[in-house]
């Protein structure tokens, strides 16, 4: 099933598709190694709702909702 | 091999004129002597880089004696620090960079830790790296091997690596990079005489580093890039980076094309390029 | 020279590639990368996070008890430094004040210095350092470690993790709460610290309002006010709880003027769109409890304490010296209060403090000395003090002093820890913010918003307090 990582639930696995974002921003998710192919799990949401952390490549990393957005990916066979 | 931890030394070898350097030590066991603020006549330029919040302040710290703030996460160090230590006969200017997770630089902070290693020339860039996250800071590593090939891979944390059931083959990795691999858990300053050791050889070309090739996958890319090398290499035949300036200058990175056109890279091409003060050349003293 | 320049190579070369070259450039670097990882790297275990590391943020980052904890940790860490810094601070008193002070005196009888030497110097410079020490080593040294332990166990990431949901309400960057950290230790650093928000909007924010993290030089004055007028409000037993919520509150304050003033600026003039944020949490470390005493006793007390003593002594001489010096029958510091006494008088404060605040300009570090200094010399004389001299007293008579010397009241004591909170930045901010900002629109901003948001919310409360007839 394909959708955008706003969408994935708590504990869920998924893997990167495409980053439907331009600019400095696409640029600082790849450093952080959020490519196509990557594999990315919601790790916790914050108490407010947003952001939510993921668990990419062993790291922690928080992204804001609007963000989790520009990113698609496939969630399934994780 | 383990090494047990360093009681405080009490001895003060550093000239009387310092008042700033309170933890001035002679470490008989390693032959370091940190210098504190001290980096007067330095015989080499070290470089501490690597991604944030993987030591590198705190392995600065256990070699100058000075105190960098640390502290558990990322993005402590926006301003390079300097420090000094000696090791054997020689001395050292160590410059603390902050941390990045690549050179594409898009802060200020990013952009001090590539405009020094870049422009700045160390002799030697010790990168840190955090053994648990070994991918992501592989990454970092990979670029800073296209700017130079002077590198010692600091693989540190591994005590946490241990903890949470890691192990990493640094004669495995050593090879893979062409560079060497000291493994490390600098705040209980283990690893920190091979450390002295190694940066030593790379100062002095004892060991000859050959940084591995990197390739981009495509043909066209692969092809673009070479050709603007050779246009470079003609114009600077003293650039030993040309393939990583010309990359850069494909993907547009307005830093690069200013080094170009305002003759900073003309500079660095010249054969005894002056290795200016880093906190003159970012026009600010750290604090 | 008829070839292309280097750059026109570099954009005629671009312009054969394909559209996503760069993608393909990044991708094969983290290929590659991957691969060395994969076959260096033996994993033992089943991997993934670690337990522990997983049930912490459970607690710390949970939609209820994230909260609870985080107000918690922080109030037991004031509990701590105000109930633990009591007795210590008596104690350095009776020695350097009172003890020390009378030594001092007894020393140079013999020498026959002439008056105003003895008094400049050992009423003015020893007295006000004197006091500085008495008053802000203690509770530093409980504060700093405690603070700097939580630090480098990894909970501020989370802190921010929590809270990030109001700062982008508010227009602000992810980044803000990190630099807004660095800002509780020292204002200069925080400002410093916003270099990691890369967009110049948000960064401009995050700089205006680094100001209402209070920082080293001015804990000492609410955890002084929040004892001796707040905490005495309670039954003994609970004084200290009671000092402590008052301190956390005013801290809790700060946080909301913070977005506050972040939401105004990112809707008038600093208008635009919160940019990326990318917060890694990092890994929970145990920390090396000893070591991290003792540099942070090194490191930070000892540093503020510094600071705050080269600046207390030219402040004492300073004080003393418009405290003696007359001119129409009246001291110099007499005629700057009466003139400042009207415009205290509306703000729920007193002349007193507005000039103890310009002459801490430099540093917020000797606010609380010069204040008892300056109400003791111009006060009515219940202790029989020769002008310019700081009596020789404790926390404990502080509260006497202020009462019956100052005049003061509940509504001085709270009003004047809220203006702690909202007033301008010392004078090393200032100049560290010109220099990150090089604009003088945003230097004279940094500056003045927040006193005159401190005039408004003190002029505000004193207003109702005494219509409401508590004051
Ligand atoms: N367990 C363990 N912790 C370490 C080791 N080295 C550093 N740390 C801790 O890791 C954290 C980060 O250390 P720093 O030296 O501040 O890291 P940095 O690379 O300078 O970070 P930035 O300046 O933010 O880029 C601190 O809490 C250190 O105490 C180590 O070898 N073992
Ligand atoms: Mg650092």
């Amino acid at each position: 099933m394909t959708t955008t990582l706003d969408r994935l639930r708590n504990g869920q696995t998924a893997t990167v598709t495409a980053l439907d974002v331009d600019g400095a921003e696409r640029r600082r998710l790849m450093d952080l190694g959020v490519l196509p192919g990557t594999p990315i799990r919601v790790d916790r949401v914050s108490p407010l709702g947003d952001p939510t952390a993921y668990l990419v490549r062993g790291s922690v990393i928080a992204l804001r909702r609007h963000q989790a957005r520009g990113i698609h990916i496939t969630v399934g066979q994780g | 091999m383990p090494h047990t931890e360093l009681p405080t030394p009490s001895v003060n070898p550093a000239p009387p004129t310092d008042p700033v350097c309170g933890t001035c030590a002679l470490n008989h066991a390693s032959q370091l002597l940190s210098l504190g603020v001290d980096v007067s006549g330095h015989d080499h330029v070290v470089a501490l880089a690597g991604n944030p919040n993987t030591g590198k302040s705190t392995v600065f710290n256990a070699l100058t004696g000075l105190r960098q703030h640390v502290g558990n996460w990322p993005g402590k160090t926006v301003i390079g620090a300097e420090g000094g230590f000696g090791y054997r006969d020689r001395r050292y200017k160590l410059v603390d960079l902050p941390g990045t997770y690549s050179l594409l630089s898009t802060s200020e902070d990013e952009d001090v830790a590539r405009d020094f290693l870049v422009f700045g020339r160390p002799d030697v860039t010790v990168v840190v790296v955090d053994a648990t996250r070994l991918q992501r800071n592989l990454n970092l590593v990979l670029q800073i091997l296209q700017i130079t090939d002077r590198v010692v891979l600091a693989l540190n944390l591994v005590d946490e690596a241990r903890r949470h059931g890691l192990s990493v083959d640094e004669r495995h990795l050593a090879r893979e990079l062409g560079v060497p691999v000291v493994p490390m858990a600098a705040r209980s300053r283990q690893g920190v005489p091979d450390l002295l050791e190694t940066v030593e050889r790379v100062a002095l070309g004892t060991i000859a580093t050959r940084a591995r090739p990197v390739h981009h996958g495509d043909v066209r890319t692969e092809r673009a890039v070479s050709e603007l090398a050779h246009r470079i290499q003609r114009e600077y035949p003293e650039l030993t980076n040309t393939r990583w300036i010309a990359l850069r200058l494909l993907e547009g990175d307005p830093g690069i094309e200013r080094a170009v056109t305002d003759g900073t890279l003309g500079r660095l091409a010249a054969p005894a390029a002056s290795t200016e003060s880093f906190t003159d050349r970012s026009g600010k003293t750290h604090s | 020279m008829n070839q292309p320049s280097i750059i026109d190579e570099a954009t005629r070369l671009r312009g054969q590639l394909p559209d996503g070259f760069r993608d393909g450039i990044v991708e094969s670097l983290h290929n590659d990368a991957a691969r060395i990882a994969e076959t260096s790297v033996t994993e033992h275990g089943e991997g993934g996070r670690p337990t522990l590391d997983r049930l912490l943020d459970g607690a710390l980052t949970h939609r209820v008890w994230g909260f609870a904890v985080m107000g918690l940790l922080f109030f037991a860490v004031f509990w701590f430094t105000i109930s633990g810094a009591a007795g210590p601070s008596g104690l350095l008193s009776r020695l350097l004040v009172d003890y020390g002070h009378g030594q001092l005196h007894a020393l140079v009888a013999p020498l026959h210095a002439p008056q105003w030497v003895t008094g400049l110097l050992l009423d003015g410079v020893y007295l006000s350092t004197a006091w500085v020490v008495a008053v802000m080593l203690p509770p530093m040294a409980i504060f700093f470690p405690l603070f700097t332990l939580l630090e480098d166990f990894g909970y501020l990431p989370r802190v921010a993790f929590n809270l990030d949901r109001l700062f982008a309400k508010a227009g602000a960057h992810g980044k803000q709460s990190l630099s807004m950290m660095m800002g509780y230790g020292c204002n200069a650093a925080g400002v410093t610290a916003t270099r990691i928000i890369d967009s110049r909007r948000e960064r401009l924010i995050a700089i205006v309002t680094n100001n209402f993290s209070i920082c080293n030089g001015r804990w000492p004055t609410l955890i002084l006010m929040g004892t001796i007028f707040i905490g005495a409000l309670a039954p003994p037993a609970l004084a200290g709880v009671v000092a402590a919520a008052s301190v956390v509150t005013v801290a809790f304050l700060g946080v909301l003027v913070t977005l506050l003033v972040s939401w105004g600026l990112s809707r008038t003039v600093l208008r635009g769109h919160s940019s990326t944020y990318s917060l890694e949490l990092p890994p929970y470390r145990p920390p090396k409890v000893w070591r991290t005493l003792y540099t942070s006793l090194i490191d930070r007390t000892l540093k503020v304490l510094r600071r705050a003593v080269v600046m207390a002594a030219p402040a004492g001489a300073l004080v003393w010296t418009i405290s003696n010096v007359t001119v129409a029958d009246a001291s110099i510091a007499a005629h700057l209060v009466n003139a400042l006494d009207p415009l205290g008088w509306l703000l729920g404060l007193n002349g007193v403090i507005l000039l103890a605040y310009l002459v801490a300009i430099p540093a917020n570090e000797i606010i609380i000395p010069t204040i008892l200094m300056l109400t003791l010399t111009l006060g009515p004389n219940l202790f029989g003090a020769q002008q310019g001299v700081m009596l020789e007293l404790g926390t404990a008579q502080t509260h006497t002093v202020l009462v019956q010397a100052g005049g003061w009241t509940l509504l001085t004591a709270v009003n004047l820890m809220l203006f702690s909170l909202l007033h301008n930045p010392c004078s090393t901010t200032i100049l560290t913010i010109w220099s990150e900002t090089r604009s003088l629109k945003w230097t004279a901003v940094a500056t003045l918003l927040p006193i005159a948001l401190g005039f408004l919310v003190t002029g505000t409360t004193a207003t109702v307090a005494r219509l409401a007839g508590w004051a």
